[in-house]
């Protein structure tokens, strides 16, 4: 295999995947209820279609599109809509929320099959993923449709597919390559197809190496994919990191990776769009890693989208008398929990609980002393330093003429920050005080 | 089960979640551990003295600062080590047989008025140990340039005054320096070891790299000060460092760049004073420039100044200029580049 690739400065954090790495994806059990928020993506809400009282199955439309940058949501059980309300969500907002009451039935809608789906037509595929309401499960949760209809003066010549999984903990990514590399090599050719692409990549972290043996049979045969050994390193599978790192190509400040000609997917994204592709299936559910050494048993579960996380956190055993932070999505940049009473939704990638023994208070720190060590770390070859000070004295013009606005809040800067600033919350507030 | 998971005590707060290892205490007390073996040879070569001048500047340095905070109803950071550390470098900055109130008087000049006035670590604009000692050679000229013999002797009160190489270089040139060795070899291994008169911690070239090596290795410092700063001295030394005996006039490119690297505050100022990270720019690139910058005002005080030494000096002024370079020399950001082929 080649040599690892990768991008410029970074980071080296415990990644502790070994806690669920080796961990089978199982489903996980129905729930007996779900809260679907009507907003788990990038863009305008959906718009509920459903009432109070009426039956659902699973599979059919809960919420329906409404804009261009926008993505259906679905029920993932069968039952009685129970409710709809705000409720709260894993990013703290209280969002919109249909509440189905399950009938413990799991009736279906019906699925329509394509046998011939690579013979689909572009707009045919473009429509099956975008009414299976596909959105970025990497966690940005960009409606996918969107990202597969560039404007007409950029040319697209390469799909990347994101296997980096580099936030530590962890694993699901990692166990869907290495339990179903077959639809994510066929999901990525469905991606190149709707892109008219001829050039397809995949991107894969050297500490994965079942996975990138997996992927790399199971594309054999296709001359036009390629898989690439990333070298072990965070923010590696950051979209301008991981195009930088496959295809050598910078995507400029304050751009999106199709100025460079490049539309990356995550690894679940693209199973989700061979599902939905291939058999109709909505995402109606996602594989979830639950780890941490504040869960009794660290599980990969696949749960239905708007499973309470309470629901799942039980049948991994629960919490243990350890647990003192709870986060959805990864220890970089998840958000950190209040209750477990909030739905796992598109985007969520992992509840990671934190035990006394790897949790770092961070409530105390003190002024920057200019060591360097996060413009050492910076992806974005940003100065994180000068940035949070002027975040801190409120110099927000300051901070935004020093592209603040690069900054995708990746939390380099602070993990390796002496004085332990909180780098990340400078970089928001800042954000938040000035215009882009 | 369910119930149990909530009665905990939720935790929350703003990513990461995981943090690194460092902090400022770790890096500031390994500092100061690698000044040891700087401080052993210093004992080593100037008797108890030195210990008891040094270990009064630390003692000072972490009690005006623990007063200051204490009295002003503020959290001590004493713990931190940068207090100890700026008293450190300050007694290892100092003659061996200086009075007792110089290090009381230095340590508050270094400690209160550059650091604690100033907003206290990481808002001060000039190294703490280099003012304090600016402040004592300006005011107790005299007291500052007293230089005794390093005997290598444990109980050497006894020992004479001399003049420091550098100052024998300066007032009676290089040859006179040589013979006063004996031959050049002698002159390059006494200093080399540190068996030379000078500031107590300042002499013993292999104590320092010793020290220095240290922090190179755990990356507290990295090789863009230090080398700019010695490269360029030694290339300046090289260049107009050798003067005919008979006129006066500079003989180009004929000059000891050996000397002046081993020689005076040199390696001490580059690896340990010019590299604090409050007063020194904080982009590599800028860190460059500044060394360069101290190596062309320490050689220009040496060859052309009213002093032997210019490393202080150098630092200090580089300090001005260290936010200004900050300002102006930027790390090369991602996706900068105009327009990319595709």
């Amino acid at each position: 295999m080649s040599k690892a690739v990768t991008f410029e400065r970074g980071i080296h954090p415990a990644y502790n995947k070994e806690l669920a790495s080796g961990k089978t994806i199982t489903a996980a059990k129905l729930p007996g209820r779900i809260v679907v928020p009507v907003s788990q993506h990038i863009g305008a809400p959906a718009k509920a279609i459903v009432h109070i009282g009426d039956e659902v199955k699973r599979g059919q439309v809960l919420g329906e599109t409404s804009g261009f940058v926008s993505s259906p949501v679905h029920s993932s059980i069968s039952g009685k809509v129970i409710a709809i309300a705000d409720f709260p969500t894993a990013a703290g907002r209280m969002v919109q929320s249909i509440v189905v009451e399950g009938d413990g039935r799991d009736e279906a809608v019906e699925f329509k099959e394509n046998p011939d789906y690579l013979n689909l037509s572009v707009d045919e595929i473009k429509t099956l993923i975008k009414d299976a309401g596909i959105v970025g499960m990497g966690g940005a949760a960009f409606p996918t449709n969107v990202k597969l209809s560039p404007p007409k003066e950029k040319t697209i010549d390469a799909v990347v597919i994101n296997g980096a999984e580099c936030e530590p903990y962890l694993t699901a990514d990692h166990r869907l390559m290495v339990e179903h590399p077959n639809d994510v090599v066929e999901g990525l050719k469905i991606i190149m197809k709707s892109l008219g692409v001829s050039e397809g990549h995949i991107g894969i972290e050297e500490n994965k190496p079942d996975a990138l043996e997996a992927i790399s049979s199971a594309a054999a045969g296709e001359s036009s994919i390629k898989v690439w050994p990333l070298e072990i390193k965070y923010p590696q599978g950051a979209e301008k990191m991981l195009i930088k790192a496959v295809k050598g190509r910078e995507v400029p400040s304050k751009g999106l990776p199709m100025d460079v000609g490049v539309v990356v997917q995550n690894v679940g994204t693209a199973i989700a769009v061979y599902e939905a592709v291939r058999y109709g299936k909505p995402l109606i559910e996602r594989v979830v890693t639950i780890t941490g050494k504040g869960i009794q048993e660290p599980k990969n579960l696949l749960v239905r989208i708007g499973t309470l996380m309470s629901e799942v956190v039980e049948q991994c055993g629960g919490l243990t008398g350890g647990a003192v932070k709870v986060i959805a999505g990864g220890p970089m940049m998840g958000f950190a929990q209040w209750t477990l009473d909030v739905p796992v939704v598109k985007g969520t990638s992992g509840i990671l609980v934190l035990s006394e023994e790897e949790y770092v208070a961070s409530d105390e720190y003190s002024a920057c002393i200019r060591c360097g060590s996060c413009i050492d770390v910076c992806p974005m070859g940003l100065n994180p330093s000068i940035l949070s000070i002027y975040a801190e004295k409120g110099f927000y013009e300051d901070a935004k003429d020093n592209n603040l606005f690069d900054c995708f809040e990746c939390g380099s800067c602070a993990y390796v920050c002496p004085a332990k600033r909180p780098m990340v919350q400078f970089m928001r507030l800042a954000k938040s005080q000035v215009k882009p | 089960m369910g119930s149990e998971a909530k009665t905990h005590e939720l935790v929350v707060s703003v990513s990461p979640h995981v943090r690194g290892k460092e902090t400022v205490g770790r890096i500031m007390w390994t500092v100061n551990l690698s000044l040891l073996p700087a401080f052993i040879m210093s004992v080593y070569y100037f008797g108890p003295l030195a210990a008891y001048v040094t270990g009064l500047c630390v003692l000072s340095s972490v009690f005006f600062e623990h007063l200051y905070q204490v009295s002003l109803k503020k959290k001590t950071t004493i713990g931190d080590g940068s207090a100890f550390l700026t008293g450190l470098l300050l007694g290892l900055n100092l003659p061996p047989t200086v009075p007792f109130y110089i290090p009381l008087i230095g340590s508050i000049v270094a400690v209160v008025i550059t650091k604690l006035l100033f907003g206290g670590l990481g808002y001060n604009i000039f190294n703490p140990a280099l003012i304090g000692r600016a402040f004592l050679l300006i005011s107790f000229p005299k007291l500052l340039t007293v230089w005794s013999e390093p005997t290598a002797k444990f109980i050497a009160l006894d020992a004479k005054t001399t003049a420091t190489p550098l100052g024998i270089l300066k007032e009676e040139g290089l040859n006179q320096l040589i013979a006063v060795f004996g031959d050049k070899m002698t002159l390059y291994k006494e200093l080399f070891m540190g068996h030379t008169a000078g500031s107590l911690g300042e002499t013993s070239v292999i104590a320092l790299l010793l020290g220095a090596a240290i922090l190179l290795i755990r990356g507290y410092i990295t090789w863009h000060i230090p080398f700019s700063f010695l490269g360029t001295v030694a290339a300046l030394a090289w260049i107009f460092g050798a003067k005919d005996i008979e006129t006066g006039n500079i003989i180009f490119f004929a000059g000891d760049p050996v000397i002046h690297l081993f020689s005076g505050g040199l390696i001490l100022g580059a690896f340990f004073m010019a590299t604090d990270y409050v007063t020194c720019p904080s982009i590599r690139k800028g860190q460059i420039f500044f060394g360069i910058g101290c190596g062309a005002i320490t050689m220009l005080i040496r060859l052309k100044g009213g002093f032997p030494e210019g490393v202080m000096f150098a630092i200090l002024l580089m300090n001005c200029f260290a936010p200004l370079i900050d300002r102006n020399v930027k790390s090369k950001m991602f996706g900068a580049i105009k327009e990319q082929k595709k």
